[in-house]
Order: C-alpha cells, then sequence, then structure tokens
C-alpha cells in the first residue's frame, strides 16, 4: 500500500478504477515510457506520479532506494529471471532519503550491467552545487530542484523519445522491440482519503474526525476527502524518519550556472539556481555580443 | 440562481486570492491546481488530506523528541522538520514551510526553548491553514450544488 512506503503501480487504468473517472483503460503501448519514482515522502510520491501520468508515463513508485533496487532485482548478487521482462526507461529519485541516499542508489544503478543506460535524475529540495555536481559526475542525467513542476517533467519526458547522449559518445536509443513492463501486482486502492464516510451533515465543521468506513463510492466531494480521521500517528514510521545526514555544504551557492554532461542543460535548472539573474544575465551578454557585432558590420560598411 | 452562483464565485475568487496574499498559498499550490481535470477532480484535495495527516504525524514526532526528560536528539526532530518542510514545499503550503526553514536553525543551533516554541507555531500555523483550505472545498462544493462551475482563479 502506498502509504506503508510499498511499491505503488498505479498505472493509468488502475488509476481510473480508483473512482477518479471511467475511463476506458488504454490498450498495452509498448512504446510506452516507464518511470521508476523513487521519494520517501508520500505527498511526493503522489505529486510525481501525477506529473508523471500528465505526461503520458507508467509509473511505478517506491519509498526507498532499497525497494528500488529490490523491484530493479538490483538487492541480491543473482541475476533475476524476471530482469528479461523489465523494461525502464526512466529513474527519478529524491536525494535525501533515510537509509541509502539517492546518490547512493545512483551509483548502484550506474554500477550495474542491467540498468547503467538508463537514465536517473535527481531530485532535491536543496540548492547545494556540490551535491549537483557529484551527481552528475557519477552519471545523473538532470538534476530538479523541488518542488518539481510540470514543465520539469515534461522537459524529461522529451528527451526520452529521441536519442540520449552518452558521455562515451555512444547513442542510445529507446528500444524499438520494447518488452512489455513487468510490475508488481496493483495495491490495493490509495490511502484513506477516498474512503472516508458518506456526507450525512449540511455542513461539514472545518476539523471532522469522520470515522474510516468503507464506502467505495466514487464520488466522494473534496469535503468529505478532506474530513479523514486525525488519529493517523504512524509510530511505526518512526525508525523510517531519521538521520538525513548533514550536508557538508548546507548553504546555497550563487556560483555560475554548470552545465550538465548531457541531455539538454536544463533550463527550469538555470532558472532556479540564480532564480532569473543568472538566466537574465546569460541572455543580456548574448544580445550585447550579438549588438557589438551588428555594430561593427554597420561602421564596417559606412 | 444565476445570479446565486455568481456571488459565490465571486466570493470564491476573493477568498482564494486573500488565501495567497495573506501568505498561506503559494504558487506550488496553483501548480497543483493545475494539475487537476475532470479526469481527477479530487486530486488536489487528495493530496492535501495526506499533507495533513503527514503534519500530524511529524508534529507527533517533534513532540515526542521533544519530550525528552534529558538529552534531546537535536537529529531526529531536524529530519521530522526536513520532511515537513518538504511537503509542505510540495504543496505550497507557503507559511508551513516557512516556519520549518525557521525550525530547521533552531535545531541545528540546538536551541531547545526556540524548537518548543517553533513547533507549537508549527502546530496552529497547519491547522489554521486545514481550516482555510476546508472552508474553500466547501465554497466549491456550494458552487456545484448551486449548478456552477468552480473558477479558474488568476493569481497574477
Amino acid at each position: 500500500m502506498a502509504r506503508d512506503g510499498g511499491v505503488s503501480c498505479l498505472r493509468s487504468s488502475e488509476t481510473m478504477s480508483v473512482g477518479i473517472g471511467k475511463m476506458e483503460s488504454p490498450p498495452l503501448d509498448l512504446d510506452e515510457v516507464h518511470v521508476l519514482a523513487v521519494d520517501d515522502s508520500l505527498v511526493d510520491r503522489i505529486v510525481i506520479e501525477r506529473l508523471l501520468r500528465i505526461t503520458s508515463c507508467k509509473v511505478t513508485a517506491v519509498d526507498s532506494g532499497w525497494r528500488a533496487l529490490e523491484f530493479l532485482g538490483l538487492d541480491n548478487e543473482k541475476a533475476s529471471a524476471e530482469l528479461d521482462r523489465l523494461k525502464v526507461d526512466l529513474i527519478i529519485t529524491d536525494y535525501c532519503m533515510p537509509g541509502m541516499t539517492g546518490y547512493e542508489l545512483l551509483k548502484k544503478i550506474k554500477e550495474s550491467s542491467s540498468f547503467r543506460q538508463v537514465p536517473v535524475v535527481i531530485m532535491s529540495s536543496e540548492n547545494v552545487l556540490t551535491r549537483i555536481d557529484r551527481c552528475l559526475e557519477e552519471g545523473a542525467e538532470d538534476f530538479l530542484l523541488k518542488p518539481v513542476k510540470l514543465a520539469d517533467v515534461k522537459r524529461l519526458r522529451s528527451y526520452l523519445t529521441r536519442d540520449v547522449k552518452l558521455p562515451n559518445g555512444n547513442k542510445r536509443k529507446l528500444p524499438e522491440d520494447s518488452i512489455p513492463v513487468h510490475t508488481s501486482p496493483p495495491p490495493p486502492p490509495p490511502p484513506s482519503p477516498l474512503t472516508v464516510s458518506p456526507d450525512s451533515s449540511d455542513s461539514s465543521p472545518p476539523l471532522t474526525v469522520s470515522p474510516e468506513s468503507s464506502d467505495s463510492s466514487p464520488t466522494l466531494s473534496p469535503v468529505e476527502i478532506f474530513s479523514s480521521p486525525l488519529s493517523s500517528l504512524l509510530d511505526d514510521e518512526d525508525d523510517d524518519v531519521l538521520s538525513s545526514s548533514p550536508e557538508s555544504s548546507p548553504m546555497p551557492e550563487e556560483s555560475p550556472v554548470r552545465r550538465q554532461k548531457m541531455g539538454s542543460p536544463g533550463l527550469s535548472y538555470y532558472i532556479k539556481l540564480g532564480s532569473s539573474k543568472l538566466l537574465i544575465n546569460m541572455i543580456a551578454t548574448c544580445v550585447n555580443k550579438f549588438f557589438k557585432i551588428t555594430t561593427c558590420v554597420y561602421l564596417s560598411h559606412n | 440562481m444565476d445570479a446565486h452562483v455568481a456571488q459565490l464565485q465571486m466570493q470564491y475568487r476573493n477568498y482564494i486570492l486573500s488565501l495567497y496574499q495573506q501568505g498561506f498559498l503559494d504558487d506550488q499550490f496553483t501548480e497543483l491546481k493545475s494539475l487537476q481535470d475532470d479526469g481527477s477532480p479530487d486530486f488536489v484535495a487528495e493530496v492535501l488530506s495526506l499533507f495533513f495527516d503527514d503534519c500530524v504525524k511529524l508534529v507527533g514526532n517533534m513532540a515526542r523528541a521533544l519530550d525528552q526528560t534529558g538529552t534531546v536528539d537535536f537529529c531526529q526532530v531536524g529530519a521530522n522538520v526536513h520532511q515537513l518542510k518538504g511537503s509542505s514545499s510540495s504543496v505550497g503550503a507557503k507559511r508551513v514551510k516557512g516556519l520549518c526553514i525557521n525550525f530547521k536553525e533552531l535545531c541545528e543551533a540546538k536551541n531547545y526553548e526556540g524548537c518548543v516554541r517553533c513547533l507549537q507555531q508549527v502546530d496552529v500555523e497547519y491547522k489554521t491553514l486545514k481550516a482555510k483550505l476546508q472552508d474553500m472545498f466547501n465554497l466549491e462544493k456550494q458552487i456545484v450544488q448551486a449548478g456552477g462551475i468552480v473558477p479558474q482563479v488568476d493569481i497574477n
């Protein structure tokens, strides 16, 4: 179940069946991009899943680096027989996670023979240049600052549908003969928000504590969804909330923009690095140079 | 009927704008709203519900960590603050996020009284936001029940 932090493989067809819509499930598309999303925050998992689905990706979301490795079959030495059927086109992972950081996960993926070619994108809420550099040097495709926006995901999506240039100069296309995705069986529907008791009163007070019921009506209003019980102190997850190791340089730096190793430079990355100042500077410099050149040309002709 | 709907819609617009103007919400909330459509009409409510569940859990963790007789594990508190900062940032809960930024510094400084005060503020703030958003959802419901459409509100 997503709330317990397991694997949530909500494919678009399953999303529809959870009461959000009644569209028919689309036919299996062998060229459909499959993304593995890794984030210990449930809220962030739900958001990134939505962002990816809107951009027509199949999504498998897990809550830790270990579960990601497990899903990929990299958690033990012997190769899994399932691997032949597993198609993952992109891995997007949070950096700061208890246990195994996104950086450590990145390293393990790049060390594996089966998945080193898969682009890995790192997400982080902190703009730490050394962190970004370290990830890019280890082979990360891109680095996104949280909160991740649709524009960021659309950009990722766009470079998945063309050749991806690897550091050694080889190009990799998405496999034409994509094998059907092997994902875990669909989990139960997402957590309690969608199983709240039906509306029985005319006015719902702000902090209604309504008992959980098994009402699975697909047409619950936002008000009912919103007034879920407050009593969900998940003590068993305390162990997971420990030690995020402090950064060596926690202060954000205003260093000049660094190009990533491959793929598009990441416009949103530039914008977020120095708000819009760096980008404006770059544009201003280019415009300046352009005007200088045209002025010289004009003067030389007169 | 139409006048009633129009009035509700106006009320809704003004309410949303005030939430932004008073700093309760930021553009990430706008982003979340843009991800909602007819196919996923309750996406925002679902995410916010999970966020408030997170708040309850994390505030509880922090309260327990700060309630230790003996040495307080500020790393533990800080880890929870980091999580809360992350999820508040992801839903556009601007004030909560701002408090978390202060809270983090207080944890790093191992400022016990400061942490306790800040935790109380966080507790009040997320509950206030929850109430405000509940009112917002109520307005949406009223509009729909009156036969209208919930307007897209342009923040700019």
